[in-house]
Parts: C-alpha cells; structure tokens; sequence
C-alpha cells in the first residue's frame, strides 16, 4: 500500500512582489495533509490565497518557501508524471474542437493512441451525461455543461487528484446544486482525491470530508473542519439539522477569520439575492 | 440526458443568421455596383462628350448633347462604360482572334500564378519569423525592427535590385511577391500566437504539454483567425507585388506587360486599360474570396467566426 498522503504541504509561503513592488504575502506558514480519497474545501475571503494554493498543488506557480509534495513527489514532478487534473472556474474550453476532441486533448499530449482516446473520451463523456453531444462545439453548450466537459476532460487520464479551482462560481444556484450531487457522484465512482476551492459556504459543507477555512491577509489556515454528514450525500443532506448546524460553524469560523463581512459573506448573499431578482 | 433536462443546448441559428446576412451582403454588392455605373454615366450624361445613342429617332440617329463640358468626364479619361465591356470581346490586336478579355485573363491567370506562389512562401516565412519571435523575446527584440524596416523601402526601388540579384525570370517576380506577403503574415501571428487564453495555457502545462505539442494544439489554433486577416491582405498584395514585378523582372506574359503596353496606347483606346484594370480587380477580389472562403471553412466551428 503507497503513501495514503496524496498532498503534503509543509511550511508553505507565497510573497509576491519583488524589488521595488509592494509586498503581498499571500500565504503564510500553510500546513496541510490531504489522504488518499478525500474530498477537501478550501474556502475563504478573496485574496486569502486559496487558489494560489491550489496553483502551488498543481505546480502553476511555485511556493515562496516550504514544501509541496504530491504523491511523495515533489509537485513539480508530479505535474510532469501527470498526476493531477485541473478544472478552472471557467471551462477553459478549445472552441476549435468539438465536446469529444476536448475532452481527448490531455490523451493526446499524453500519447494515447487514437482507439483508447476514443473509447475512454465516450466513456467520461457518458458518465458526465454528455453522450449526445459528442460532436457539438462547445458553444452550442450551456455554462453548466461546458463545465461538465472540463470535468470530463481533468477525469480523463485518471489522475490521481483532481483540483477544481471555483469551478462552479459562473453558475447560477440551481446548476450549481446540481452540479455539485454530478461532482460527488462522480468522486464516490472514481475514488480520485479532489481539493476544491469555493466560496461558497454550503457548497464546500455538502461536498467535502473537510474544510479548510482560510482568512485574507496574509492567508492562514485558521480552522480544518470536519464534515461528518454521512454519505451518499442526496438533496435531503441539504435539509438536515447537522448540515445547517455546519454550515453556522463555518461560517462562524470566516467571521472569525475576518472572512465574513468583507468579501465571502456579503458577497454569497449578495450574489444569491441578486439570483434571486434576476430569475 | 437523465440527470439534466434538455433546453440546456443553445439554439444553432447562427447557420439561419449567417444565411440572411450573405443575401444582404450579396444585395448590397449589386446595389454598390448599380450606383458606380449610374454615378460613372451620370457624369457623362452632364459634362461628357456628344455621343449617339443606340435607336434612330424620326429625324435620323438620335445624338445625347450633355449641358457641360468636363474634362475629366471626357471619352479618353472615363470611357463609357459599356465601351469597355464592348472592348473586351474585340481582338487584343488587328487580325487576331483572341479577345481582349482572353487575352487578359490569360495574362492575369499567369500573374495569379506567380502571385500564388509568393503567397505561399510569404506566409510560411511569415509564420516561421513569427513562431521564431513569440519563443524568443531575444529574437523578436533583434529582428523585429528589421522586419519592419524592411517595408519602407519603396517596392519599385526593391525590385530593380531583387531583378539584378536573380536575373530577369519568374524567380524574381515571385520574390517580389514574397516580399510583401510575408509581411502581414508576420505582424499578424507575432499577436495571433500569443492570443491563446492564458488560462489554456496553464492546462497545457498541468498536462506537461512539450514547446511543440503547446504549439500545435494550442499556439496555432487560436491563431488562426488572425492569420486569415494577415491572409486576405496578403493575397491583394501578393497581386500587387506580382504585377508591379513584372515590368523590372522582364516577364512578357502577365497583366504587368499587359497594363504597361495598353498604358502606352493609351490615347487611341483607353477602354483596353480600363478593361484590364476591371479584370485585375476582379482577380485581387477572386483571389481574396478563395481566401476568405477558406476562413469561412476552417472556422465554422467558432462562434465568431461568421463576421468579417
């Protein structure tokens, strides 16, 4: 049995600006252990550094200082093994390609030959519930659906994490509920780990084992929350005493952390209520 | 479909849109025409010269005496236009069967030719500086400023030189094509490779994606709609630099020899010059559709694709 760490961060800090720029630092002294099969939230204000974070897991940009290892790696190698798939908060779509082409692309690069890509993009596009649009381009699809696409073109290869930066921020309420059920769906088939950055406090209570509450300036880890709801997770977990009860300790912890108030609170309800105007 | 109930997918119209817009185009084409002819016989109608209008009326053929005078509306500088058309079908020289407008078409089908050929080169030399420069701001700090000089030398003083180096043949003509392809080409796809999404990009790298595998899927592609603006400038050009070429390079069969000899016999029937002009035009316009319909073919997947 292999390491059941599938992320390690040890002392991680992010400072950006350098010479004569100001000095940002937008992540201090981060410590961070992911299991194999975990889903993990990260969730904070903006500018807590939660998706520099993420960057830093995938290898998109390197700590200041501390370590990232994934899989026992160092995070650079394990971008170059392959070993993540990432889904931004847009779709990041190739508006050349069709649904299909798309979702080949990374088994492409990874040098799959062309039955295997076939085979496996009908596969996660079936899974996704995409089977009938194999051959459309991706603007004849929705926001939701392009998003399904990017999903099943992270999950393609099998990495063996899957890192989802406000995947489903562009979406409205009702797609993103439903969105996440598809994503939890999808991690309870696929075992893979996922870390996911949200701001959205009763999406990272429903999908996550934990989450991990970060506040702004400079951006801490203040609280790692467990989730305890038990799974499969259905529309009735969103009813449940203990969801709510979870969602109050998150959102305590934020308002703690100088979160709410500032930008993630007042921006979800803000964003809800004007949801609720326009539809 | 289960989970997620249809409605989800946008109406395709864009295919409906696109057709009506091509119907308005193409109406809006005839309408220009129409007004050009009217405006072009109107001047004459006012300040031309006397001319006899087809029919005979009760008092022998009938004669159009316009109010005015003009210069500049006088048969030799604004031939009638249905003279030039009538030009086209009379042969090119006394005694000869071949038309004019064989004749010409001839010559401008051979200039296509050697256009075509510079085209090609211009915008693969084109494409090749470009990738050269978005990998390397080292060579693009170097060389661009070169690149770019090198289009303010006037092509009629570039030509002579370029005639001497390669003698006087095709060769040279279509190095002059090249020429002033390879420009546009170049210019455009410094900024079409860099038009990526940056967020792509970063995908490309989370798979590990090589220089060359980040170029091929994602560099190039997302060029591609500026590379065909660089096109249908260049195939114009290419047309251009082709004929203006000829006189230098010394080739006998293209529209440069044509324009040159009916620009010397000017005086005893400027509807030839005019009528080559008209068949150079339409070959710069033929040439610009073919491109263009080339666009319209490699980009139909894209949304935006339909304009321009």
């Amino acid at each position: 049995m292999p390491d059941p760490t599938v992320v390690r961060l040890a002392g991680v800090d992010k400072i950006f600006g350098r010479g004569d720029a100001p000095v940002t630092t937008a992540l201090q002294s981060i410590d961070l252990e992911i299991a194999r099969g975990e889903f993990v939230s990260l969730i904070g204000p903006s500018g807590c550094g939660k998706s520099t974070l993420l960057r830093i897991i995938g290898d998109l940009t390197p700590p200041s200082a501390g370590d990232a290892i994934v899989n026992g790696k160092p995070a650079a190698q394990a971008r170059r093994d392959r070993d993540y798939g990432m889904v931004f908060q847009a779709p990041v779509l190739m508006d050349w390609r069709t649904v299909e082409d798309n979702v080949k692309l990374p088994l492409e690069v990874l040098g799959w030959d062309a039955g295997r890509r076939s085979a496996r993009a009908g596969e996660m596009l079936q899974l996704m519930e995409l089977g009938d649009f194999l051959h459309h381009h991706p603007y004849q699809l929705s926001g939701g659906m392009q998003q399904r696409v990017a999903i099943a073109r992270a999950l393609a290869f099998e990495p063996a994490l899957l890192l989802m930066d406000e995947p489903f921020g562009a979406l409205d309420e009702m797609t993103r509920e439903r969105m996440n059920s598809e994503v939890l769906r999808i991690w309870e088939r696929t075992g893979t780990t996922v870390v996911f950055v949200t701001h959205s406090i009763p999406e990272a209570v429903f999908l996550s084992s934990r989450v991990v509450v970060m506040s702004a300036r400079p951006g801490r880890i203040t609280k790692v929350i467990d989730i305890d709801l038990p799974r499969p997770r259905t529309d009735l977990t969103r009813e449940s005493a203990r969801y709510f009860e979870l969602v109050t300790a998150v959102r305590e912890e934020l308002r703690r952390g100088g979160g709410l108030g500032t930008d993630a609170g007042s921006g979800s309800l803000a964003r809800t209520l004007a949801e609720g105007a326009v539809g | 479909m289960a989970a997620f109930g249809s409605g989800e997918t946008r109406p395709a119209s864009a295919r409906a849109r696109f057709g009506i817009g091509r119907r308005r185009q193409v109406l809006l084409l005839v309408a220009f025409v129409v007004v050009l002819v009217l405006l072009w016989e109107g001047v004459k109608f006012l300040g031309g010269v006397p001319w006899r209008a087809l029919g005979t009326g009760p008092q022998g053929p009938v004669i159009h005496n316009p109010p005015f005078r003009w210069p500049l509306a006088s048969d030799l500088n604004l031939p009638h236009i249905w003279n030039i058309v009538l030009v086209l079908f009379q042969p090119f020289q006394r005694g000869s069967d071949v038309t004019v407008m064989a004749h010409v078409v001839d010559a401008a089908l051979y200039t296509w030719r050697e256009a075509a050929i510079g085209f090609v080169l211009g915008a693969f030399i084109g494409l090749a500086l470009a990738t050269a420069f978005v990998h390397s701001r080292l060579l693009e700090r170097a060389f661009v400023p070169y690149v770019i000089a090198s289009q303010t030398i006037p092509i009629i003083a570039l030509a002579p030189m370029i005639v001497f180096a390669f003698g006087q043949s095709v060769i040279s003509v279509v190095i002059i094509a090249t020429y002033l392809t390879f420009f546009p080409v170049t210019i455009a796809m410094i900024r079409g490779l860099r038009s990526f999404d940056p967020r792509a990009m970063e995908l490309m790298q989370s798979y590990a994606a090589s220089t060359w595998q980040t170029y091929v899927k994602l560099r190039l592609p997302a060029s591609l709609p500026y590379l065909f603006t660089a096109l249908k400038i260049a195939a114009t050009a290419s047309i251009v630099g082709a004929i203006v070429g000829e006189g230098p390079g010394g080739v006998a069969d293209g529209l440069g020899r044509v324009i040159i000899t009916y620009n010397q016999y000017y005086i005893t029937g400027p509807e030839k010059l005019w009528a080559t002009i008209l068949i150079t035009a339409l070959l710069g316009i033929a040439f610009f559709l073919l491109i263009r319909g080339l666009e319209v073919l490699t980009l139909r997947a894209r949304p935006s694709a339909a304009s321009g």
